[in-house]
């Protein structure tokens, strides 16, 4: 319920943020292909791209193999075990690396998997000599399954639990094997779910960028994104970058087009209700299979957890907290993320109200395309991502050395960009409501225009902006993505400057940095996951991983 | 000769507390026993402590004479329908009912024979290819009767199975399960809340109230009684002057 002139600006306001949009996703891809024009492909440059093409299928794949492949049968195990001691405790864990920094993350899995990790350490006691190597393909899969195992899981296990109680009864009652349970009940029930995860596990580790850039061993284990970034940052050879990037827009919007088909899960872990038993489960010595898959399964995921607290705890904090260098990170940090905060809410905030004052006057089939580009503005940024955005940028301001607020805006830019979908996800439902409840009355009352915005609707609204501020502050802490291109002396954030740390092995340092910042960031993602459970939708929920 | 009963409960206790239950009761074979009672009084859990579903804190379950205490559900010789959901919603009928048959579902032409078979006694021939979200909920209760018919097991568990079905609809129902059970030869257990499902079909009553087993009588003149203050309470009757 709208006036004709709250209408009018409406429009107006979806079509300003929709500009302001298209034209951060159109400039840099412009500059892309204008750049790229006459750069011929040479031969040995061809079978490079080739192998780095082939080498981001190949790692995507595998990942989503293992994690999917693992996911299923971990997912059945905690259907099949509904009531155990930290049985909650356990499923809230495996949503924490959906909001841990990759960069962070990848510092624990180093603690673990490393040389000196706990597991070579333990393979050296079996007296096996030559130790696991976390670099290279092998590292690059325990960090994506170590991220998507935990999320996958999320995404299957709701389609078992909501199957009703009568049907564990039934499969007790007719003696069901664990077998033909699986074949006949379990796996029809987890076959969607699967298939959907399975679809944005593999989006999600063929645009990896951090990890692979921290875990990736040399030219042999290289994605796309990673050699979009070396070849502007090491090589500055522009060419290459542009045909990396056109190859990576491809297999992006390939994958997209197959996840249409099979329809995305949106909403991960409501695991709440379902089955209080399983009379068809074996107790006793019999359990023992499901309990060592899931505590496996825990310790593979609480372990790097557990080693960045450790290591952070080890490291030399108050040596580091008087550093004027990790002050100008954090408030570098803080001010992007605050800016790209703002800079989404107030984009998801427009295309939201006008998709709504489009929805309230069907039948125009030019607002008809405004509402559905909104719509599609999320995954806009999906299709693009953020290093190959970055990418368009730096070449556009010739690598913005020697410029402050200009890549800082890119920056800031590339951040809200990444955070827009989720926030206009968090947005919209509960706009839609609060229009729901609030239109008439305000209408009726001759509170319109921007009275009706600041005593009305915002106040309404203010539990899910917040949630979507907050989110994207989050998001934005822990990126590595957009800064990796225009990070300098100048321009340093808390992700960039553990990096260098990292580069540099100065591993005290880093651990004690990784743990300020995957503290910070678990913080915020804490504190916008509560104020969504309050306002009914959880950012959380199938968040995409960089 | 006597025969064992066909199910006895001999003191068994289910849960702690405000929540606990006890029972004792048996049952000669070929019986039809309605269980009444509140909704929290624990008839659900009498009936699943029956299947197997629940283990019972102590005491002893026997069924035919034979201790089952501790036996799975598919080993105690039992069916159970329940009022919704007895058929997995994404498979078609004939294969539902085949699972009563072989839980691996390895069925050969003769045993999918039988199949058609129970479908034609329950009314559904030619339903067997479809899906259950394609039949009416009391054509979905037949399905499951006709599992129960092709599983022939001894001893028969009804979860108010026609609750929701209609009054004459239920009448049908309970119409053909009493046919069923007599050519199965089966002894029957049915939770019910509807008085007049308990005076058409059962010949005995377990009239249940916090758990505990407040009368154990011939149906014949049962509603009858006033020497019942449970019975009273449950029906309502004790409305004063």
């Amino acid at each position: 319920m709208l006036t004709r002139s709250e209408h009018r600006a409406s429009t107006a306001g979806g079509v300003a943020a929709l500009a302001v949009i298209g034209l951060a996703l159109a400039v840099p891809v412009m500059v892309l292909l204008s750049q790229g024009t006459g750069t011929g492909v040479s031969a040995s440059q061809g079978a490079y791209i080739a192998r780095i093409t082939w080498f981001t299928l190949l790692q995507a794949g595998l990942s989503t193999l293992l994690s999917v492949g693992f996911a299923v049968p971990l997912a059945r195990a905690l259907a099949r075990r509904p009531s155990f001691r930290g049985r909650r405790w356990l499923i809230s864990l495996f949503a924490v690396p959906l909001g841990l920094p990759p960069l962070v993350a990848a510092l624990g899995l180093l603690e673990v998997w490393g040389r000196n990790g706990v597991a070579n350490r333990g393979l050296a006691l079996f007296g096996v000599e030559t130790p696991f190597s976390i670099y290279g393909l092998s590292g690059i899969l325990i960090a994506h399954v170590f991220f998507n195992l935990p999320l996958a899981a999320r995404l299957i296990l709701p389609g078992l639990e909501r199957l009703p109680p009568e049907y564990w009864k039934t499969a007790a009652n007719l003696g069901m094997g664990g077998l033909s349970l699986f074949r006949l009940v379990e796996w029809p029930a987890m076959r969607r779910s699967a298939g959907a995860a399975g679809g944005l596990v593999f989006m999600l580790c063929a645009t990896s960028f951090t990890l692979v850039l921290v875990l990736g061993g040399g030219p042999a284990a290289t994605t796309l994104e990673v050699a979009i970034y070396q070849s502007l940052r090491f090589d500055f050879d522009p060419g290459r970058a542009v045909l990396l990037s056109a190859i990576q827009i491809g297999l992006t919007l390939a994958v997209m087009l197959g996840l249409r088909l099979i329809s995305l899960p949106t909403e991960a872990g409501d695991t709440k209700g379902g089955a209080t038993s399983r009379p068809d489960v074996a107790r006793g010595w019999r359990s023992l299979p499901d309990v060592a898959l899931i505590g496996a399964a825990g310790v593979f995921v609480a372990a790097p957890l557990v080693a960045v607290v450790v290591s952070g705890l080890a490291a030399d904090l108050a040596r580091l907290l008087t550093d004027a260098l990790f002050w100008r990170a954090a408030a570098t940090s803080l001010a992007i993320g605050l800016a790209a905060a703002c800079v989404a809410v107030s984009l998801a905030g427009l295309m939201v109200r006008a998709r709504f004052s489009v929805g309230e006057r069907p039948g125009s089939p030019g607002l008809g395309l405004l509402s559905g580009l909104a719509a599609a503005a999320g995954s806009l940024t999906l299709l693009v991502p953020p290093v190959v955005l970055g990418a368009g940028w730096f070449l556009m301001l010739g690598g913005g050395a020697g410029q402050l607020l200009a890549p800082l805006s890119v920056i800031v830019l590339i951040n809200a960009l990444m955070a827009l979908p989720f926030v206009m996800r968090v947005i919209e439902p509960a706009h839609q409501g609060a229009m729901e409840r609030n239109g008439r009355l305000a209408l009726s009352l001759g509170i319109t225009g921007i009275n009706r915005i600041r005593q009305i609707d915002v106040p309404a609204l203010l539990a899910p902006l917040a949630t979507g501020f907050v989110f994207a502050v989050a998001l934005s802490l822990g990126d590595l993505g957009a800064i990796a291109l225009f990070g300098s002396d100048r321009i340093v954030t808390l992700p960039w400057l553990l990096y260098q740390k990292l580069g540099s092995y100065r591993t005290a340092d880093a651990a004690g940095l990784a743990l300020l910042l995957g503290a910070a960031t678990m913080a915020l993602m804490i504190v916008a996951d509560r104020l969504g459970n309050r306002s009914g939708a959880a950012p959380l929920a199938g968040r995409q991983l960089r | 000769m006597t025969q064992p009963p066909a199910i006895e409960f001999d003191t068994v206790a289910y849960g702690i507390g405000e929540l606990s239950a006890e029972f004792t009761f048996e049952r000669a074979p070929g019986t039809v026993t309605a269980i009444l009672g509140p909704s929290g009084a624990g008839k659900s859990t009498l009936l699943n402590l029956a299947a197997g579903f629940l283990e019972p804190r102590t005491g002893r379950i026997l069924q035919g004479g034979r201790p089952v205490n501790g036996l799975p559900p598919s080993a105690r010789g039992v069916s159970m329908v329940f009022q919704d959901n007895n058929l997995f919603a994404h498979l078609d009928i004939r294969t539902n009912i085949g699972l009563g048959l072989d839980p691996a579902l390895r069925l050969d032409a003769g045993t999918w024979k039988k199949v058609e078979t129970a479908l034609e006694r329950v009314g559904l021939a030619g339903f067997g290819r479809r899906q259950p979200a394609s039949l009416s909920g009391g054509e979905r209760q037949r399905v499951a009767l006709a599992r129960a018919f092709v599983r022939r097991r001894p001893l028969l568990l009804l979860d108010e199975p026609f609750d929701g079905l209609g009054p004459g609809l239920a009448a049908d129902m309970l119409g053909l399960m009493l046919e069923i059970r007599a050519e199965v030869g089966a002894t029957v257990l049915m939770v019910t809340h509807d008085p007049d499902e308990a005076r058409a079909a059962a010949d005995q009553i377990l009239l249940v109230s916090k758990g505990r087993i407040a009368a154990d009588a011939p149906a014949e003149g049962f509603f009858d009684r006033h020497d019942l203050p449970e019975l009273e309470a449950y029906l309502g009757r004790n409305a004063g002057p």
